[in-house]
């Protein structure tokens, strides 16, 4: 039997998040090989032009810019407030929705178009029932 | 005889908090005040729609018949997120429309808690609200009233408002939950939810119930009731088509202005002909956005439209007079029953205070994320 303590490898917040065992975590979309949409799950044919399969895997950008946001003061009991829920366009394809980190709550230090880099940390220390650790994305300005 | 179809009967209960009033009780409430405007009995209701949302699968349209007369007729109970009463009244419509049946009763009812609508997580693995960003309502609407800021340089004081028009217009409505002046600085001042949305730009939460009459012109000339019949010139029901980020952004102006083409072909009216709309103001962000995709300005023009009070009463064409969701108050299911109430009750004349003279046309909307888009077009009784 193996003694290595090596840390439980972390589940991923969202399936698209793919955590290989070299190498960095990245995000995987699917890209309709008819129409080109991108989807962050699997569907049974493309929403946007009903071919049926022929979806392949796209490796989204680790890069990419605000299209979007909110700056929530109020959320559901338990959940840490203020924080910027933010839409952003990545480069390469695909949207995505998370928080913005490493930004003031400010409607005057953000803007759209601002530049930012997808980030992988852990969920901010949430663990589900059986207490795994999960890994999650978030955007940081870029520097 | 035309197959146009018409609402004899209208009526809405006072929105507010009835907690102890059951939820088919409610719904009675509006359902006799409907009955008793047509003049009709239940026992001349071919059919009947139920709209309700949080309660969709407790049979709420035969729970109503058993408070009111178990006559024996179909009973359709329909669940369509926000959009859930208008499309009950729509496929009431279509009953008529196809020949089906001349008389039928479409009722919304809803009862609500306080609080945040929206997922608060769930589903595998960990809570995500927070994390990836926020699903509550109010911070979806706040996104999407970014992205109109994004294009136009719209403000959070244009934003804002809407919320100043919309409770002004429902202090004239005694129908209303509130009817309170709400002004600018202190819309802006209220207790920020999600940047741009305070809590005076987001709907209220409420209990309430509104139901109509609907006949056909056939019956209606039989019961002597055109004089106050309402004739329905257009009915709409779309969803959202695919749009590029509609995977995190919740898309509500592509099916709005794909419903608003369609009625307005549907109805043989432009946007100026309308001279009042009860349009999907959950929050205040969405409302300036609905102005564009129903065509009552150009894009990009919302802001200078709320600014210039076209959109107020007495303005171009007024917007939200009953106090729309922000301030009459928005119970989900019971919703789109109730913005036809409004307009219905301005093209008979009868809406005092708040009265738009001479109306002729006017139009609801009304939005279901998930999405739907229900649009309806009214003319006043010839």
């Amino acid at each position: 039997m193996s003694e290595q303590s090596t840390q439980p490898k972390p589940h991923p917040v969202v399936p698209f998040l793919k955590i290989p065992d070299e190498g960095s975590p990245y995000l995987e979309a699917i890209k309709c090989g008819s129409c080109g949409a991108i989807y962050l799950a699997d569907r049974m044919a493309c929403g946007k032009c009903a071919t049926r399969g022929g979806f392949a895997p796209l490796r989204l950008s680790n890069k990419g810019s605000i299209y979007s946001y909110c700056i929530v003061q109020r959320s559901f009991p338990g959940v840490e407030v203020p924080y910027i829920s933010a839409i952003v366009d990545l480069e390469g394809g695909g949207t995505i929705k998370g928080n913005l980190i490493g930004a003031e709550p400010d409607p005057a230090k953000i803007s759209f178009g601002m530049p930012v880099d997808v980030v992988f940390k852990d969920a901010l220390g949430r663990k589900d029932r059986e207490g795994n650790s999960y890994l999650s994305y978030f955007f940081q300005p870029r520097a | 005889m035309s197959n146009d179809v018409y609402v004899v009967g209208i009526d809405m209960i006072k929105f507010g908090r009835f907690p102890d009033t059951s939820l088919p009780k409610l719904a009675a409430q509006a359902v006799f005040g409907a009955l008793d405007d047509a003049g009709v009995s239940i026992k001349d209701i071919q059919g009947l729609w139920c709209g309700n949302l949080m309660q969709a699968n407790a049979m709420v349209g035969q729970q109503i018949l058993q408070e009111i007369g178990q006559t024996g007729i179909g009973v359709v109970n329909c669940a369509n997120a926000c959009a859930t009463g208008a499309t009950a009244f729509r496929d009431a419509w279509m009953s008529i429309k196809a020949g089906i049946y001349d008389l039928v009763l479409a009722v919304g009812v809803e009862q609500m808690g306080k609080g945040l609508l929206g997922g608060p997580g769930g589903g595998k693995g960990i809570p995500k609200e927070g994390l990836l960003g926020s699903l509550t309502m109010p911070a979806v609407f706040a996104e999407a009233g970014m992205e109109h800021s994004r294009k136009y340089g719209t403000t959070f004081e244009q934003f804002a408002k809407v919320s100043v028009k919309n409770h002004h217009h429902s202090t004239l409505n005694p129908k209303a939950m509130y009817q309170i002046e709400t002004p600018l600085e202190m819309v802006m001042g209220a207790e920020m939810i999600s940047y741009p949305n305070t809590k005076l730009m987001c709907s209220v939460n409420v209990d309430g119930s509104a139901a109509a009459v609907l006949c056909s012109e056939k019956k209606a000339r039989e019961l002597g009731v055109m004089s106050r019949a309402v004739k329905i010139r257009a009915s709409i029901l779309t969803s959202d088509p695919w749009q590029e980020r509609d995977l995190v952004m919740p898309d509500v102006n592509t099916c709005t202005r794909l419903a608003a083409k369609q009625a307005y072909e549907m109805a043989g009216v432009g946007p100026h002909d309308v001279n009042l709309v009860e349009l999907h103001d959950c929050f205040a962000t969405a409302e300036l956005l609905h102005y564009e995709n129903l065509g009552l300005c150009g894009d990009g023009e919302a802001g200078r439209m709320i600014d210039s009070g076209e959109s107020a009463l007495g303005g171009r064409v007024p917007v939200n007079c009953s106090g729309g969701l922000l301030s009459k108050g928005h119970p989900l299911g019971a919703t789109g029953i109730a913005n036809i109430y409004e307009v219905a009750t301005h093209l008979r004349g009868e809406a005092g205070k708040r009265q738009v003279e001479g109306a002729r046309i006017g139009m609801t909307h009304v939005i279901g994320l998930g999405s739907a888009c229900a649009i309806h077009i009214l003319e006043k009784p010839a």
